[in-house]
């Protein structure tokens, strides 16, 4: 599967489980899980001393998601539908209040014209949805050059520029 | 006013090529019209019933002339001659090709003008007092942290996709004629105890189908924090906003299902962890860089020797009438402000043609410094114009139509585009309000009714404000017939206050009549200059309940109201 990371579009091995039972065995291998399997799972997991991806929704609250972020090197931020803004200002509690580094990436109905905007509050990664043309959506990323405000990206406001 | 400088026109411009290749990309079936709708609609482009509809955003309501040439020239290149300035300050075009939208965006572009965020559920223009910087009763202009606001919303990543449109307003005023109160957020500027000024800062204002009048959840803040502030609002209602049901999802909704108390905390809890970011703090020098793009013009300093006026007003009693209803007070000594009326009684409320635009642009040139700024209540003012020149631009003004002596009386009504132009309206507006006008053609009556707030909507989206009109119409759909729900007692000033209901919706060609009736019961019952909204707080439905259903042996259909959308 390719997705775009860092404004390239690059080959990528990360799977996402989108249903599993919480009783059952974690697959080996790169995938990412529900947040709900993870929380059900947490102390077997950690226990194992690996780095996870975990896939979180709108519903979640971002403070459940911060008390473990040590343990993920990629977190998916689902967009049901790309009018869902909750995910925005869920990019931005990770990365400016919790500090997150690792991956955060843009799933579910992910498209050109909002890319833009999640990149400013902190998404690095993008599985833009697979009927769109991926090569248009890198695009979104050159289309403004000001930004007025600052965000995830840590932009200088304008203000301070003038 | 505001100037734009390389950051401002780099960002309109590089808006219009985007939106230019938003537009190809639909026209080409790249983008879906599910895809394609949000992406309009933060580009004040709605598809209506005859044609796309495009909103022109009007920062705080302040144009230049040579923006109102360029209004002029869109009406007259893009549209049928014609534009509506509406209750946001801003204006609206019915008729312009989806096509063309790109080129229009270009042209308002070549003026520092825009369309971005006029609509979508994102933060839409900024409104302010139409008296900011010439009231007499204000502390201080609120327009530097309208053009503030206005900077840090545009494009704000993180606040563009939020549960429902969002709507702020700032006054400095103690007067609110800016429907404050009925704003998502309300910022008034205030001192303190210490004499500093800051914001008392008031949430969940909103009209729609569960009109709410907001709540303070902040005595005083800090101009410093102004951003942050807004910010853990904005956070706090993109997270927990609802978006299941769209009825439901404007931040009134959060507010009171929480309570304002416990919102307010919410707010206050986000806010100390982000009140002290740098990039979000405003200092004080960019206040004063923005204060001193509103500065006053050079006044005349002898403005006030004038002695024509009075004597015109003792003279000509067509000029005093208009005078007393159209001439406002300016803080300086010798100036006044011109309410322009687009109320005339023919003409559909809050309409100019492209050729009364160009006139008006004259006018300002001439006699107001090339200033003009827009009415929430649909009208134009001329903000400075010397006493001396009252009687040559009233002249002026009736020569176009455009001098009917009726602000703030019974015909000055807000009016939605309604069922001729909307496709979300129920019912219509404008053939009512020129029914209201056939009806009280009498100027005399009219101002021996005097001050009096008709609103209509077309629609439970209440873009007409009936919700807040002294007599509030709101048309609704039975069964294929339009019928009118009359309100009492609303009010957008000071004294806020949500319309009672009357009673069953009225048939439409007896509205006038039943607006008639309830001025009957007004004039019966009113104790010297008591205006109609006062008479009504002291009197109560009944009466007027019992007067217009009095006749009707059976009574009309219950209308239950459905919106549309």
């Amino acid at each position: 599967m390719r997705v775009i990371k860092n404004n390239r579009i690059t080959d990528d091995e990360w799977q996402r489980i989108k249903e599993i039972d919480v009783v059952e065995e974690l697959p080996e291998g790169k995938v990412i899980m529900p947040f709900g399997y993870w929380q059900s799972n947490r102390d077997k997991l950690i226990a194992q001393n690996r780095k996870y991806a975990v896939c979180v929704n709108g519903d979640i609250e971002t403070e459940e998601v911060a008390k473990d972020i040590e343990h993920f090197e990629l977190i998916a931020l689902e967009f049901p539908i790309f009018t869902d803004g909750r995910s925005y200002s869920h990019a931005r509690l990770l990365r400016d209040r919790y500090g997150y580094t690792g991956e955060l990436r843009a799933v579910g109905d992910v498209l050109r014209d909002q890319l833009f905007f999640m990149q400013r509050c902190g998404i690095d990664s993008y599985q833009v949805r697979e009927d769109k043309n991926i090569e248009d959506a890198l695009k979104a990323f050159t289309e403004f050059s000001v930004k007025y405000q600052t965000a995830a990206d840590h932009a200088e406001p304008v203000y301070k520029l003038r | 006013m505001y100037k734009y400088d390389n950051y401002d026109q780099t960002i309109v411009d590089e808006r219009v090529a985007q939106f230019r290749d938003q537009t190809r990309r639909f026209l080409a079936g790249e983008l879906t019209e599910d895809e394609f709708r949000p992406l309009r609609l933060m580009n004040g482009l709605y598809i209506q019933r005859h044609a796309p509809m495009l909103r022109v955003a009007i920062p705080y309501g302040l144009l230049s002339t040579q923006q109102m040439r360029m209004l002029a020239h869109i009406a007259r290149k893009y549209d049928k001659g014609y534009g509506h300035f509406s209750t946001r300050q801003n204006i609206q075009y019915n008729w312009p090709k989806l096509e063309t939208a790109p080129d229009i965006l270009a042209d308002l572009a070549s003026v520092e003008m825009h369309a971005i965020q006029t609509s979508g559920n994102c933060i839409r223009n900024i409104s302010s007092d139409h008296f900011a910087g010439i009231a007499e009763d204000e502390l201080e202009d609120p327009r530097p942290y309208c053009e503030i606001l206005r900077q840090w919303s545009t494009f704000h990543p993180e606040f563009s996709y939020l549960p429902r449109k969002f709507k702020i307003a700032v006054i400095g005023a103690s007067h609110d004629r800016a429907a404050v109160q009925v704003h998502d957020i309300g910022l008034y500027l205030v001192k303190n105890d210490q004499g500093e000024t800051g914001f008392r800062v008031l949430v969940g204002g909103g009209q729609g189908r569960t009109p709410y009048i907001g709540a303070f959840i902040r005595e005083y803040l800090e101009k410093q924090h102004l951003l942050s502030y807004m910010e853990a609002v904005l956070r706090v209602y993109n997270r927990y906003g609802r978006r299941d049901n769209m009825f439901k999802a404007r931040i009134k909704i959060l507010v009171y299902a929480l309570g304002p108390e416990k919102f307010a905390h919410l707010v206050e809890e986000e806010w100390e962890k982000i009140k002290d970011t740098p990039s979000l703090l405003l200092d004080q020098n960019e206040i004063d860089r923005l204060s001193a793009y509103f500065t006053s013009p050079d006044f005349d300093k002898t403005a006030d020797q004038d002695t024509s006026f009075p004597e015109k007003l003792a003279a000509d009693k067509a000029f005093a009438t208009w005078a007393g209803r159209n001439v406002k007070r300016h803080k300086v000594p010798g100036y006044r402000a011109v309410i322009i009326s687009l109320k005339a009684p023919a003409n559909p409320p809050g309409d100019a043609t492209d050729e009364q635009m160009d006139f008006i642009a004259d006018m300002a040139d001439q006699y107001s410094y090339n200033e003009i700024v827009v009415t929430h209540d649909q009208n134009l003012v001329l903000p400075h114009v010397k006493q001396v020149d009252l009687y040559a631009v009233w002249q002026k003004l009736k020569s176009k139509d455009l001098a009917t002596p009726n602000i703030g009386l019974l015909t000055d009504m807000i009016c939605c585009p309604g069922l001729d132009f909307c496709s979300l309206a129920n019912a219509g507006s404008i053939p009512i309000a020129r029914q209201i006008n056939e009806k009280f053609n009498d100027l005399d009556y009219l101002h021996d009714i005097g001050e009096i707030k008709i609103k209509m909507s077309g629609c439970m989206n209440a873009c007409g404000h009936h919700h807040v009109g002294h007599i509030g119409i709101l048309g609704v759909d039975k069964k294929g017939v339009e019928f009118y729900q009359i309100t009492l007692g609303g009010s957008a000033e000071n004294d806020a206050a949500i319309g009672d209901r009357l009673g069953p919706g009225i048939k439409k060609e007896k509205v006038a009549d039943t607006i008639g009736k309830i001025l009957d019961v007004y004039l019966e019952q009113r104790i010297e200059n008591e205006r109609f909204l006062d008479t009504y707080r002291r009197i109560g439905m009944v009466p007027f309940k019992q007067h217009v259903y009095a006749k009707t042996a059976a009574p009309e259909v219950e209308v239950k109201a459905v919106a549309s959308n």
